[in-house]
């Protein structure tokens, strides 16, 4: 590395960390200072290039910068100090962990001679990040540091994505060295897998051109890669149905007539059925969790050959084996197979996928999200699909918590386009729906950003209502209030007996006098009657946050729902 | 099944508990774990021993391959391949016993390292079968203390795991 000449300047750490992410072209760092990161945030302080975004809690810091990567396709990045400002990111960090998000986090530490002496605010954060960051660094040495922040960055976002953590002793961003922060970086120990293999694309697609009943299932895969499109030519060009997991939402248009839904635990009726009774099954940035397929066992019962196309090798026959295993960036193996149909002349069997769809169409007519739409309290369903009805045509970026507001949400809502939809699907962390909003609103300011919630989820990161009047977040909150857990209700219902154990909501807070009280706009909505006009009235309102507190039908559950343990075709229908 | 697995990896801080974080995480086993650095000091070699089926083997080695200090991985029990153990055995080596202990040592073509009027501390060498068979061959009663290194593995004739 040549270190001489124009590029090189002798800065401090600190100084170092700012130029760095201005030279990444970071546009916003959520954080929260404290007294490691003091030396950074006076760099901060000095410069205009990086915006610095105060929030309340450092958990709510990491879950916005992770919502700003799921809408942009970026880097985000989030800054914490040492001890509690770690122990508070790291639900953050798992739940970017678990979907796969490129997220750096940089960390303060106390001073490389205190490190190991039980110091003020120490605690061993390479260690307790380990188990849910892609990787993590402790730089020890100044020298060092340019290097490992844009190895941080190009780890984050290469191959499978995924948080990473730089951890930054507070004499380090103290001590000066010469700065130049490379363009690219390699590593003998890192080399993801990009070109998929033609010979296994090949056999792939004449696998899926013999299929009887074929079956396109995606995850958050194709959203990661981008590679929306292509998946919409192949899916168009053969005919196939086409599912995608709660995490992969948007990757094919949901209003499309070829989409049948989310599938897994509470997908439809359609999309759970086509996927057990299929043939052939082609499997794009998806992994066969076990709130998706159930169990494997019962999955098994059917004979099917998979097709399964992922960047991460590990992610393949872990959980189910597969026959025609494709390691690759999921948008290069689709353009390849795309090209390699549109070059041969073999189409699918239109006799064998006119029956299929005939198949499938008698399940679609089994109208599994039904629900009662005379009901004269509020039915949650009926205020997505009204949030739904009233923004389909805008420019809008739907988040949730998690729970039965997060299945209504995933059910009605009808995603046509790719990163529309924010929520921790593997970890399953309540309390993201408002930093997500706040991540959302900062990357796309002009667009429409709502949180759809519930009362338990919300008042998990409720503090960061205070983030979104300082920045004037226009955000929309659909809090869906049943007063109960609703998700574990159901499960209370229907496993142990109606003993609703520690789920109910007692002593709610006023959540009108809640929004006012930081300086927004607070509505209650009781009738079914005012649900459409209280959502176009917030609408409306370009400027102000406005919280819309729905009271819900307290029993109302979410359908269809496989139990835990259950397969694909052994759904609870309503 | 038991497999022997052996990896290069980033000689740094923190690499070795990536690997055993990795083991403990998913539950895998691990019979022994040994590491040092190679004659490029940049680098470590690792061996485990472990025990799974195929498909945990199969996720084994691809889940080792992803953490981002792993330069290689082999499962040396994919082929033909050597592997030894040191174990340092400290025996009680007194009266009639001391000619006997002395015996038992050359038979199994260990070492006497240390002596003292009552003990004899033996080096070993071999597969982990033949220590095993050392230790049950020997009165368990003059055991007083045993270390064992875990075993190291390298592939035999042409295979080569090197960067």
């Amino acid at each position: 590395m040549d270190m001489t000449g124009a590029f090189t300047t002798e800065l401090t750490g600190a100084e170092m960390v700012s130029r760095c992410l201005a030279d990444e072209g970071v546009e916003f760092v959520f954080g929260y200072p404290g007294g490691a990161v003091l030396p950074i945030y006076d760099e901060l302080f000095k410069q205009d290039k990086v915006k610095h975004i105060l929030v309340r809690h450092e958990q709510a810091a990491v879950h916005a910068a992770d919502a700003y990567a799921r809408c942009t396709h970026k880097v985000g990045v989030a800054l914490v100090t040492s001890g509690p400002g770690v122990t508070n990111a790291i639900t953050g960090i798992a739940t970017a962990y678990m979907d796969s998000i490129p997220v750096v986090i940089i960390t303060g530490q106390v001073p490389t001679h205190a490190i190991g002496q039980d110091a003020f605010q120490e605690v061993d954060t390479v260690g307790i990040t380990r188990p849910c960051v892609k990787h993590n660094f402790l730089v020890k040495d100044v020298k060092d540091l340019a290097v490992t922040m844009k190895k941080a960055f190009f780890l984050a976002a290469s191959g499978r994505p995924g948080p990473v953590v730089v951890d930054i002793p507070k004499d380090v961003t103290q001590a000066k060295a010469n700065y130049f922060y490379p363009e690219n970086v390699a590593m003998r120990s890192y080399n993801p897998v990009i070109k998929g293999h033609s010979g296994q694309i090949r056999k792939a697609l004449q696998l899926l051109l013999g299929a009887k009943r074929p079956m396109i299932y995606t995850g958050g895969g194709v959203i990661l890669g981008n590679a929306h499109e292509e998946l919409a030519t192949l899916v168009r060009s053969l005919g196939f149905p086409c599912t995608n997991t709660l995490m992969g939402l948007g990757g094919y248009p949901g209003s499309d007539p070829l989409f049948v839904g989310m599938l897994g635990m509470h997908g439809t009726y359609e999309a759970n059925m086509a996927m057990q009774h299929c043939d052939v099954l082609l499997a794009i940035g998806a992994r066969f969790d076990d709130r998706v397929i159930g169990n494997p066992k019962h999955f098994y019962q059917e004979e099917r050959r998979i097709v399964h196309v992922d960047v991460d090798p590990s992610s393949i026959s872990k959980r189910v084996k597969v026959d025609i295993p494709i390691v690759g960036d999921v948008k290069d193996v689709l353009q390849e197979l795309n090209r390699q149909l549109a070059a041969g002349s073999d189409r699918p069997d239109a006799e064998a996928l006119k029956a299929w769809w005939a198949q499938i169409e008698l399940w679609r007519g089994r109208d599994c999200l039904k629900f009662d739409r005379k009901s004269e309290i509020i039915k949650p369903q009926m205020v997505v699909e009204k949030l739904y009805q009233l923004t389909r045509n805008d420019d809008v970026y739907i988040t949730s918590d998690v729970g039965q507001h997060q299945m209504w949400a995933a059910q009605f809502y009808k995603f046509d386009k790719p990163r529309r939809w924010l929520n921790s699907g593997g970890l399953g962390t309540m309390g993201v729906g408002l930093p997500y909003a706040m991540g959302a609103q900062f990357a796309h300011p002009e667009s429409t950003v709502v949180c759809v919630t519930g009362e338990a989820s919300i008042q998990m990161c409720i503090q960061e209502l205070s983030t979104a009047k300082q920045y004037r977040l226009p955000l929309k909150i659909v809090n869906l209030n049943n007063r109960y857990m609703g998700m574990v209700r159901q499960w209370q219902e229907f496993f142990h007996g109606n003993r609703y154990s520690e789920s109910y909501m007692d002593a709610l807070p006023d959540f009108v006098k809640l929004a006012e009280s930081y300086g927004h706009v607070g509505m209650r909505i009781e009738k079914p009657a005012d649900v459409e006009g209280a959502l176009k009235e917030a609408l409306a309102r370009k400027n102000d946050l406005v919280f819309m507190d729905f009271v819900t039908d307290q029993t109302e559950n979410v359908y269809p729902m496989i139990p835990g343990g259950k397969g694909l075709s052994e759904m609870i229908l309503v | 099944m038991r497999h022997i697995i052996s990896l290069l990896l980033e000689n740094e801080a923190g690499a070795l508990s990536r690997v055993s974080g990795l083991f403990s995480a998913r539950g895998y086993n691990i019979e022994s774990l040994t590491v040092a650095p190679t004659e490029d000091p940049s680098l470590s070699r690792m061996t485990i021993v472990t025990a799974g089926s195929d498909d945990v083997l199969e996720q084994i080695t691809k889940q080792l391959n992803k953490l981002v200090d792993v330069v290689k991985v082999v499962d040396l029990s994919d082929g033909n391949h050597i592997e030894r153990e040191l174990m340092l055995v400290k025996v009680r080596a007194s009266g009639k016993d001391r000619e006997e202990m002395k015996r038992m040592a050359d038979i199994f073509r260990g070492r006497i390292l240390d002596v003292t009027e009552k003990t004899y501390t033996i080096e070993l060498t071999g597969t982990g079968s033949k220590l095993d068979a050392f230790i049950a061959a020997l009165e368990q009663g003059a055991i007083l203390e045993t270390v064992r290194t875990g075993a190291s593995g390298i592939g035999r004739g042409d295979r080569i795991l090197k960067v």
